[in-house]
């Protein structure tokens, strides 16, 4: 079976670092799986090789069944990535960069118009739709980063730190983005807050110094170290790391 | 060639969207008209043609070309924006030549704004107007060669200001390297086969013979070459310093 997503022992080192050590996992459609781990364990740099940006110094990651190695256009194609701070081009307007990438993404004519219209609403940027990107706060420019991953529908989303120095209000508004797209799509967010695991995550992956130090939902993960609480799960695994 | 076409208007538009572009056309369109009528004497030389006025694009563009070509990398890569960019389902190629498109069409736009010297020339008297063509082929040619070297140079970089340096440095050095100056100096002791090379290697000769009117195809293969060299080069360096 083809998985949505099988990464196979991803390895990046950087100089004699190794960022990211032997990482192999995989998920299907209608997981939410979150990337667990403090700054610096590797959640980035594993993201990064997954869509295509980095290459890995060793191992590879298939999506929908296409190797990043082989096929990095193919990759490219079929998943929605948000890289970490949401980085637009700050003299465009949300509707003139979402009419780029949906333009790159292949769309055209009134289906561009209505893809751009469509994730717009979704993201609920509509109200500031019409302003260059860097007068908006960081929350809106969030979403437009947000709205640019979802254009094409992608069944593999790859979020990183998608909710990372927004207001509660906001972190609420991102979450249930999440939630509502998660029964059709394989979605990875990267964070560093336990809160979000529990609020929207089906599997937790907690990665320390580039491995990966526990996989499970949430209530696997409680039960399997015998504490309530994931903040004191998430404490212990890292700290022996 | 869609992606292409989709990055160069992006790219494009983004000079408009700051008053780079109307800076950077008032500045050139200033400077080569004080270039030409106060250094170049074309009143006092009393001879219908545009020698004057071209016989500078290569100084004038040292200083000005680099300031269209810095941001085309480096401003991606402090922006964040490159990790954006080059995850979207587009190849290096279609990346890198769709933003030097971009400049090269933008400094196309200024070049095509000198429009005003060739009339005048035309009114004043009968100039050649093939020479004149000519002219203006070396000079977008040459713009195009800067460009390249500038884009391949802001691909190394996260700081524009140091492209527009490297950029203005790499430049003179290729623009002088065929220069009567450099080849006198080198002649003196350096066997011929070597001042034979770092002739070849000038732009100041090329650009100068098509000028004249003389459409030699080893001139034009000679920009298109750099060109090429210089953006296969910027391929390679986004490639390898991506995350850098």
């Amino acid at each position: 079976m083809t998985h949505a997503l099988h990464i196979e022992g991803l390895t990046r080192h950087f100089g004699s670092r190794i960022a990211v050590d032997t990482v192999t996992f995989t998920a299907d459609t209608g997981e939410v799986l979150g990337f667990l781990g403090p700054n610096g364990a590797g959640k980035s740099t594993t993201m990064k090789m997954i869509v295509g940006f980095l290459a890995p110094t060793r191992g590879t990651a298939r999506v929908l069944g296409r190797d990043v190695l082989q096929d990095p256009l193919g990759v490219k194609a079929a998943v929605g990535y948000l890289p970490e701070g949401a980085p637009a081009y700050p003299d465009m307007t949300p509707k003139a960069f979402l009419d780029f990438i949906a333009g790159i993404r292949g769309y055209d004519g009134a289906d561009r118009r209505k893809r751009v219209g469509h994730v717009i609403e979704l993201t609920r940027i509509e109200e500031v739709a019409a302003q260059p990107v860097e007068t908006l706060s960081k929350g809106y420019k969030r979403r437009v980063g947000l709205a640019q991953s979802l254009l094409h529908d992608p069944q593999v989303l790859i979020l990183d730190e998608p909710t990372d120095g927004l207001d509660p209000n906001q972190k609420q508004v991102v979450r249930e983005l999440i939630r509502t797209m998660a029964r059709d799509k394989c979605i990875v967010i990267s964070t560093h807050v336990l809160e979000e695991v529990d609020a929207v995550c089906t599997r937790a992956l907690i990665i320390a110094r580039g491995r990966i130090k526990a996989d499970g939902s949430p209530d696997t993960l409680r039960s399997q170290w015998g504490s309530d609480n994931l903040d004191e799960v998430f404490g212990r695994i890292t700290r022996n790391a | 060639m869609r992606n292409t076409w989709l990055v160069f208007r992006r790219e494009f538009a983004a000079y408009f969207a700051t008053p780079l572009a109307s800076i950077f056309i008032v500045i050139f369109l200033l400077l080569a008209g004080l270039l030409t009528f106060f250094l170049g004497g074309f009143l006092e030389r009393a001879q219908a043609d545009l020698v004057p006025f071209f016989e500078f694009h290569p100084w004038l563009y040292l200083f000005l070309v680099p300031a269209l070509s810095m941001r085309l990398w480096a401003e991606e890569r402090r922006l964040g924006t490159i990790e954006l960019f080059l995850t979207l389902p587009i190849s290096m190629i279609e990346a890198v030549a769709g933003k030097f498109l971009a400049a090269w069409a933008f400094a196309g736009t200024a070049l095509a704004l000198t429009f005003p010297f060739w009339l005048t020339v035309n009114y004043l008297g009968n100039p050649d107007n093939g020479v004149i063509v000519a002219s203006y082929v070396a000079s977008l040619l040459m713009a195009g060669a800067y460009l390249a070297i500038g884009s391949m140079i802001s691909a190394a970089t996260k700081n524009q200001v140091i492209a527009f340096v490297l950029t203005t440095a790499a430049c003179f050095v290729l623009t002088l390297a065929g220069s009567t100056f450099v080849l006198d100096f080198l002649s003196a002791w350096a066997p011929t086969t070597v001042v034979e090379i770092v002739a070849s290697l000038g732009f100041l000769p090329h650009f100068q013979s098509i000028q004249r009117g003389v459409i030699d195809l080893r001139d034009i293969v000679f920009f298109v070459s750099v060109i090429m060299i210089a953006l296969t080069a910027n391929a390679v360096i986004v490639d390898w310093r991506k995350a850098m």
